[in-house]
């Protein structure tokens, strides 16, 4: 049985009907990464023995009791490297990091093991999040399996590069500016941003604490519900967390969507985006409206700032988020320095990529007193307006439907020292993070062999919707679920 | 020329919660370094803060009795520097919108009473501690790390250091008062800095603001402020300004000295705390905060002279401090006299308390004991001077006082019989003084007396001795 191209459902009903073990599993998506690994770099932390030996007494479990079993028992999952894992490396993708093996679970990490999951490793990103294109993460780069001379997104590249090559059913990644629906799209995987607050952040390396939430990456979006329903609730250690958890977001995945209202906020089919992917998407709002929704036209006006009100608030929010980073306590410290100050000055100097120590110098300049309102503040009232625009939009829509990202994914390299234009790639998907609204990508195309990913926003805590949205477009279309080929003999990095 | 002081006060306290302020680590003092820490406090990659919510209400509580405002609507903000003890890089605090605000504590000056006012009051987290080893390394210590704080500033309304100690002392005792803070400044939980200038009152030409940091004693802050006062003024007089800088105090050298002088202002960039959520206070809180706020000191003063008619004086000094007028009262509802109690604290307790550098809080013996000492006085048992000797004894040894009479024999011998017998022997070994006494030198009288005392070390009882003695002599 090839069990790697496998849903979560999929394999959860295996497990339950005792056809297949977790051990089994798991030894065949470690197979599959052995056989795939080298080409598309997904991890950068593989922890086999750990997974087998949890797979074992998962098994045992099985054994004793399958009626109380999770849906994700047993089966594996990759974690971005920047959610903390107790025993096992996070290194954010950072020298600085690099050594560094916390003390304590993420309360998702936490969640999933009680939930029976099987961590695989740690999956690959930007340094510190900072980036979309996987690029910019100090050990490798992670290329996109549906062309390996393509970046495969980011920042949470390496999760979806994980789930597209079937390296593992499932990942989560990170969330700050569109850092799981932009590399779900481009590696033609469904990826969820949940509502700020849903899920909890402990143990989330922050890069921007108002903008981060962890989300899921997976092969359909019956599975999308499955891990988000595991994952969310308010959890005491994160005061930013809500109670919502007595929802089971499984049960929004109907097909019924006669009278649902779709807005096209024409700001996101402007010009800057592809016409190719436009267009793309457009057709699958045309088959949601023939399944019976309403669609029309509505105006973001303040879209036009989203991009320069994120870099400012996330930049500044990371400059304080990194600071703790100074080679005192942890990670790497410097090896020559006279006295304390330069301790701490060569430690970052040494530690960090050019990426984060950019936007540690921009959001320190952001925040200094005599920049401050000019800049941090005036970001402030931006945002709030950004949130209007939204609140009034879904005073009469039920979700806002635009493309993920304003092109198909580039060649490595390609916009590796144009900054500026790769911050564009997130330009369609900032606004949900700035408003912590939720939001999923779902593969509705492919153009040339790449995938096209479409985006579905819904208001606060409006995840049914946009689930239930997403399950009935899968399921009335057959762009889910192909799986890329990963040539032979390819190129291997740049 | 004549000179006005200005001084302004910055005062941390530390708050007596359980738990540190974003996390359940014990807050405690004391324990072996570094065993009370948690990657919240540690400020570890993920952790996240959550405010305790004592930290909050202990804050309330000293707005409160403080006389300021509270806002109904707070939040935390983040003030960023490096430093080895700082753990994430920046110290949550308030920075635009505090807790508390506008606020004043009366104090007692010599030209009156006056108002101290009260800027703010805010909410902010320890930071950890160094110590420098002999080979100049740092050594770090994060027990302290994420210990709650509030800081107290007020406006530039003292005018001398003396007035300075009072609101210090005052603040003092008021925080101790309502328990948010046991304010022991040897323990670093009471710590103050001081900005501090004088005016020209002729020329009106002002010397630049000196910060002193970290005081860490009462005294040590009057010293700092009666030496930057006369530096300033002197500085003047030569026609020169201080600098804009910051100084501490040298305990060795009884004078301060420049930590940094400040070219430029240090930008700390603060900004709101985007990890926690506001600080939501509604009026039934503060309503429920306020109504059981302990009495306060002045309160109890008032009540002092009123209930127990007492001098003025007395009830100042008894409600002081808290744990003091506690012992007061307890000691006065056994023994019930009032003026006896308090002569008896202010003069030889809080002689012995300060003699031994010591807090009432510290003391071997408890309020029944103390009374029981009383008792014996009062009961003839033992004489005023026996009962000044047997409390050095419960100060140093902690036992009860009738135990102490009893082991030590000191017992007043009241047996008029047995005083006769001891009388007759000291009149037949001085008979000389009883003749002198017959010829009207009376002032005899009193050696017959001491002698007697002497031969009983102490113990006979003096008026008896004095009646029993008279009788003879006029026989
Ligand atoms: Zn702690």
């Amino acid at each position: 049985m090839d069990l790697i191209n496998l849903t979560i459902h999929e394999l959860r009903d295996l497990i339950r009907n005792r056809e297949v073990s977790s051990e089994e599993i798991v030894k065949s998506f470690f197979s599959r990464i052995e056989e795939v690994e080298d080409k598309v770099g997904s991890f950068i932390t593989l922890t086999k023995e750990k997974a087998l030996e949890d797979a074992r007494r998962i098994d045992k479990k099985i054994k004793e009791d399958i009626t109380s079993l999770s849906d994700l028992a047993g089966i594996p999952v990759g974690i971005k490297d920047n959610i903390v894992t107790e025993g096992i490396k996070t290194t954010c993708g950072s020298r600085i990091l690099e050594n560094f093996i916390p003390p304590y679970d993420a309360t998702v990490v936490k969640k999933l093991k009680l939930n029976g999951a099987i961590i695989v490793g740690k999956t690959n990103m930007d340094e510190f999040a900072m980036g979309s294109s996987t690029e910019n993460s100090t050990f490798k780069i992670t290329k996109n399996p549906w062309d390996l001379n393509r970046v495969p997104g980011g920042s949470s590249g390496g999760s979806a590069a994980a789930v597209s090559a079937s390296e593992v059913p499932y990942a989560l990644g990170s969330s700050t500016g569109g850092s799981i629906r932009q590399p779900a799209a481009f590696c033609g995987v469904v990826g969820l941003k949940p509502t700020y607050g849903l899920v909890s952040r402990y143990g989330l390396v922050a890069f921007a604490s108002s903008f981060d939430q962890i989300g899921p990456l997976t092969k359909d979006v019956e599975d999308c519900a499955i891990v988000l329903n595991s994952i969310v609730g308010f959890d005491k250690k994160d005061s930013t967390s809500v109670d919502n958890d007595s929802i089971d977001y499984t049960k929004a995945l109907i097909k019924d969507i006669r009278g649902l209202k779709i807005a096209l906020p024409k700001e996101y089919f402007d010009n800057r985006i592809d016409s190719k992917i436009k267009e793309k998407v457009l057709d699958a709002v045309k088959t949601l409206e023939k399944l019976g929704a309403k669609i029309d036209y509505v105006s973001l006006p303040h879209t036009e700032y989203a991009l320069a009100t994120y870099y400012t608030l996330a930049s500044s929010e990371a400059s304080s988020n990194l600071a703790k980073f100074d080679g005192v306590r942890y990670g790497k410290r410097a090896k020559n320095y006279n006295g304390v100050e330069e301790l701490i000055v060569k430690t970052r100097t040494e530690g960090f990529g050019d990426e984060v120590k950019r936007r540690i110098m921009i959001g320190t300049y952001f925040l200094s007193s005599s920049h401050y309102s000019e800049y941090y503040k005036k970001a402030q009232k931006v945002r709030t307006l950004i949130i209007r625009d939204f609140e009034k939009v879904f005073n009469e829509f039920d979700v806002i439907i635009s493309p993920t990202t304003p092109t198909l994914p580039y060649k490595i390299g390609e916009k590796k020292e144009k900054f500026i234009s790769m911050y564009l790639s997130d330009i369609l998907t900032v606004s949900a993070n700035i408003a912590g609204i939720p939001a999923i990508t779902i593969p509705c195309s492919y153009i040339d062999d790449l995938p096209v990913g479409m985006q579905i926003l819904g208001k606060a805590f409006g995840e049914e919707d946009i689930l239930s949205v997403a399950y009935t477009y899968e399921k009335n279309s057959n762009f889910q679920r192909r799986a890329p080929k990963i040539k032979e003999g390819i190129k291997n990095g740049i | 020329m004549a000179y006005k002081t200005v001084i302004g006060l910055e005062i941390h306290a530390e708050l007596l919660t359980k738990t540190k302020i974003f996390c359940s680590c014990l807050a405690e003092f004391g324990k072996e370094v570094n065993t009370h820490c948690c990657p919240v406090c540690l400020g570890f990659p993920g952790a996240l803060p959550v405010l305790n919510k004592k930290v909050v209400e202990y804050c309330i509580r000293a707005g409160l009795a403080l006389k300021c405002e509270i806002s109904n609507k707070s939040r935390m903000d983040r003030k960023n520097y490096f430093y080895p003890d700082l753990v994430k890089g920046y110290q949550i605090t308030q920075y635009s919108n505090p807790l508390c605000k506008n606020g004043y504590i009366k104090i007692n000056t010599k030209d009156g009473d006056k108002k101290i006012r009260i800027k703010r009051i805010h909410i902010e987290e320890d930071t950890g501690k160094s110590v420098y080893d002999e080979k100049g390394n740092i050594l770090l210590d994060y027990n302290r790390s994420g210990v709650p704080l509030i800081e107290i500033v007020t406006y530039p309304d003292m005018n001398s250091p003396e007035e300075a100690r009072i609101f210090l002392e005052k603040l003092k005792a008021i925080l101790q008062y309502i328990e948010v803070s046991d304010c022991k400044m040897e323990e670093g939980s009471l710590r103050c800095d001081i900005n501090i200038n004088v005016i020209d009152e002729e020329t009106g030409i002002k010397s630049t603001i000196t910060e002193v940091k970290n005081l860490n004693s009462f005294k040590a802050a009057v010293k700092a402020m009666e030496f930057e006062e006369k530096r300033h003024i002197e500085l003047l007089e030569q026609g020169k300004n201080t600098l804009k800088e910051t100084r501490r105090w040298d305990e060795n050298r009884n004078e301060t000295v420049v930590m940094r002088v400040k070219e430029t202002v240090e930008d700390y960039r603060y900004f709101p705390e985007p990890d926690l959520v506001y600080i939501e206070v509604d009026e039934n809180w503060i309503k429920n905060i306020k109504e059981n706020l302990p009495e306060l000191p002045e309160d109890k003063k008032e009540r002092f002279i009123r209930d127990y008619n007492l001098p003025e004086y007395d009830a100042k000094v008894l409600t002081s401090s808290k744990k003091l007028a506690d012992f007061f009262e307890e000691t006065v509802k056994i023994s019930n006299n009032p003026k006896q109690v308090s002569n008896w604290l202010m003069g030889d307790i809080l002689g012995w308390l300060n003699v031994k550098n010591m807090d009432i809080s510290e003391i071997k013996f408890t309020y029944k004991e103390f009374a029981d000492l009383l008792e014996l006085i009062n009961e003839g048992k033992i004489s005023n001077n026996i009962g000044k000797k047997v409390l050095k004894i419960m100060f140093e040894e902690g036992k009860n006082p009738k135990i102490i009479v009893k082991e030590k024999g000191l017992l007043q011998m009241s047996n008029a019989s047995e005083l006769e017998r001891i009388v007759d022997k000291i009149m037949e070994e001085n008979k000389q003084s009883v003749e002198d006494y017959k010829k009207g030198k009376e002032k005899v009288l009193g050696f017959l007396i001491g002698q007697v005392m002497k031969a009983t070390k102490g113990k006979a009882n003096p008026q008896l001795v004095n009646k029993i003695i008279l009788e003879k002599l006029r026989q």
